[in-house]
């Protein structure tokens, strides 16, 4: 939380006229870590590693702890994320590039869709949105707006139309209109239902009709508050569509969004953007270093 | 995850097997996996640690009776203290007023709209109220569309005024209007706001002094983390709500959530969502829930067969 002494300040204070880490300095890293949703399983891992490291380091003070500490989490994130990702880039070979946005219920991927859109047109792309949102009350309406908001095209077949469908249509008339970036949302589903994870799988096979090998890119959104429910969402959803990004939001918030370094280590997929508000400039590419700084502050 | 859970549980369990009496030694391992399960169904850490201690004090040197071997004590003994923490009786919601208001808060993307459209059904096909739906979010693109949708599906009107940028306003002419037409329910769905955001709460907090409601209710997405105390606790200081309704149930969170919440703000939790139709709103069950967080169906079945 915001009103806690960063941890830093708290772990400097158990480790100052100590010569070595002690369990006192591990269980204050353990509620730390905890905290910000690391979860049981990765921050023993982490504090396995800062346990290696001191045995071979021997001597310790509060500041190479700090340092070594941080290392071992944004190590964790680099085995997945190969590097922090260029601003909005996306790879010269694909066109139009697709990009499918998939998240359990309200996590943000309608927003995150239309900052995304926001972002590549400023970088100079034709993007083209599809409303495949089809069920949850005024989807299609909400990413109308969001289109434009932002002034780009959207496909839509209205509400109650097969999802499907709509993504066939939208990639379509993106190849149609010369797009470099085609969007698809999609509704939130919890992954546990079985019906609507296949409808999922249902959609992304029909792109790569009129795509080949679309979709490109397989965003899963997840909800920067979300505890450790998050591992459960990017197993089932990565078996249902092979997700092959992450993008967390609500990080402006007192959350943490701890938990994705865990997902993103288990899962070997690179956290590629950070939501930072609700306006079309609220987005961020995700970038290691600030992630693990903020998770100390 | 629950395999792993089991399979400790059922080595510490047989480390207390066999002894007459829970003492320090025997309790300890036990202690670590319940604390362990509760982390992992995202209890606060603190809470989690307050609740284990509790848990020892109740079982240390209790003398197992001759029907309880000890392992059963200790689950009973866990149980039990977490079903309590969950509150043990139902509350109601408050309908006095003429006409009833309801304030609905919370967090973006919680749940708010979805449930207020729930909330307007149960009363109107349940306890025969005739509601009011209104929408205060001026903010998210097609937030006034959808609570409407949701208005025409459940048979309840919806006053909305597309040109205001005012919730307080808005939700003061809906009162008006409720009257004049004779509704006596008005449910007011607000925007989400993060607890931080001072704009945004002192808004809140305005529509509140403004329709002086007779229910406020926050609502709470059952997947939230370790931040669910924090926001609770906000949200609480701020408006005094009335109870918690907690989201997303239908997932395969175990909703510890639940708990830090309970115990942060001691409100009672009066409803769960159980789906994103009209029909999937449910009141709480303590003693389920405690089962849920700690994974008790399975450690119950595993006492049956010890
Ligand atoms: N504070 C904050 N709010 C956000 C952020 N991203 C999205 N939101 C808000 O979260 C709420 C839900 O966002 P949506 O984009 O509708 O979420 P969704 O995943 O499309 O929801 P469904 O389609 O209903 O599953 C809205 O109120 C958004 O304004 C963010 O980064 N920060
Ligand atoms: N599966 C499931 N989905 C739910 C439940 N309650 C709400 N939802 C879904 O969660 C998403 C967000 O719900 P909303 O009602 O729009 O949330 P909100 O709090 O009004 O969101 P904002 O107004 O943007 O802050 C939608 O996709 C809903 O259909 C529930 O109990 N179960
Ligand atoms: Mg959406
Ligand atoms: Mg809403």
């Amino acid at each position: 939380a915001k009103t806690k002494d960063s941890v830093f300040k708290k772990l400097t204070r158990v480790v100052v006229g100590k010569s070595t880490v002690d369990d006192d300095v591990l269980d204050e890293l353990e509620e730390v870590l905890i905290s910000s949703d690391v979860g049981v399983d990765t921050t023993l891992k982490i504090i396995d590693r800062i346990q290696k490291r001191v045995a071979d380091d021997k001597f310790l003070g509060a500041s190479e702890l700090n340092r070594i500490l941080k290392e071992e989490i944004a190590g964790l994130l680099k085995e997945s994320n190969k590097g922090d990702y260029e601003a909005f880039s996306i790879p010269k070979s694909d066109y139009p590039y697709v990009i499918m946005v998939v998240g359990v219920n309200g996590v943000g991927k309608t927003t995150t869709i239309g900052k995304l859109a926001y972002q590549f047109k400023k970088a100079g792309k034709k993007v083209t949105l599809g409303a495949a949102d089809t069920f949850r009350a005024a989807a299609v309406d909400q990413l109308i707006i969001w289109s434009e908001r932002v002034g780009v095209p959207i496909v839509d077949q209205g509400m109650g139309a097969d999802p499907a469908s709509v993504a066939f249509e939208t990639l379509t008339q993106a190849k149609a209109n010369g797009s470099d970036v085609v969007i698809i949302d999609t509704a939130g589903r919890l992954h546990n239902k079985i019906n609507l994870m296949n409808e999922l799988s249902k959609i992304k096979r029909v792109m790569d009709r009129v795509v080949p090998g679309a979709p490109h890119e397989i965003l899963l959104v997840l909800d920067g508050s979300t505890g450790q429910n998050a591992f459960e969402q990017a197993k089932q959803f990565t078996l249902a569509t092979e997700v092959n990004a992450l993008a967390i939001t609500k990080l402006d918030g007192t959350a943490k969004g701890g938990v994705v370094i865990g997902v993103s280590d288990q899962f070997k997929v690179p956290v590629k953007y950070i939501g930072i508000g609700e306006g079309m400039e609220d987005l961020q590419v995700f970038n290691r270093t600030e992630f693990v700084d903020s998770l100390f502050n | 995850m629950f395999e792993n859970l089991n399979e400790r549980l059922e080595r510490s369990f047989q480390i207390l097997k066999g002894q007459g009496k829970i003492t320090e030694i025997n309790v300890a391992e036990t202690l670590k996996d319940v604390r362990r399960a509760l982390l992992d169904a995202d209890v606060n850490f603190n809470i989690a640690k307050s609740f284990t201690n509790t848990v020892k004090e109740k079982a240390l040197g209790q003398n197992v009776l001759t029907a309880l071997k000890p392992n059963q004590l200790m689950v009973k003994i866990v149980h039990d203290e977490l079903a309590e923490l969950m509150g043990s009786t139902q509350v109601d919601i408050n309908l006095q007023g003429k006409p009833a208001v309801i304030l609905i808060a919370g967090l973006q993307g919680s749940g708010k709209t979805t449930f207020s459209g729930k909330l307007a059904n149960l009363l109107k096909t349940k306890r025969s109220k005739n509601p009011l739906l209104v929408a205060c979010d001026v903010y998210r693109p097609a937030a006034i569309d959808q609570l409407k949708v949701l208005g025409e599906q459940i048979g309840v009107p919806v006053f909305a005024d597309i040109d205001s940028k005012n919730p307080v306003k808005i939700a003061q002419d809906a009162i008006k209007q409720a009257k004049a037409n004779g509704n006596d329910l008005v449910i007011v769905d607000t925007a989400g706001r993060l607890a931080i955001d001072e704009e945004m709460m002192k808004e809140i907090e305005a529509v509140k002094k403004a329709i002086e409601p007779s229910e406020i209710l926050f609502v709470v997405d059952s997947m939230t983390g370790q931040d669910a105390v924090n926001t609770a606790k906000e949200f609480n200081d701020r408006l005094d709500f009335d109870g918690v309704v907690l989201t997303k149930l239908d997932g395969d969170t175990r909703g510890g959530a639940a708990l830090s919440i309970r115990s942060i703000v001691n409100k009672p939790i009066k409803f769960v969502g159980t789906g994103e139709k009209m029909e999937a709103l449910d009141v709480f069950h303590p003693s389920r829930m405690a089962d849920r967080i700690l994974g008790m169906g399975d450690i119950v079945s595993l006492v049956e067969r010890a």
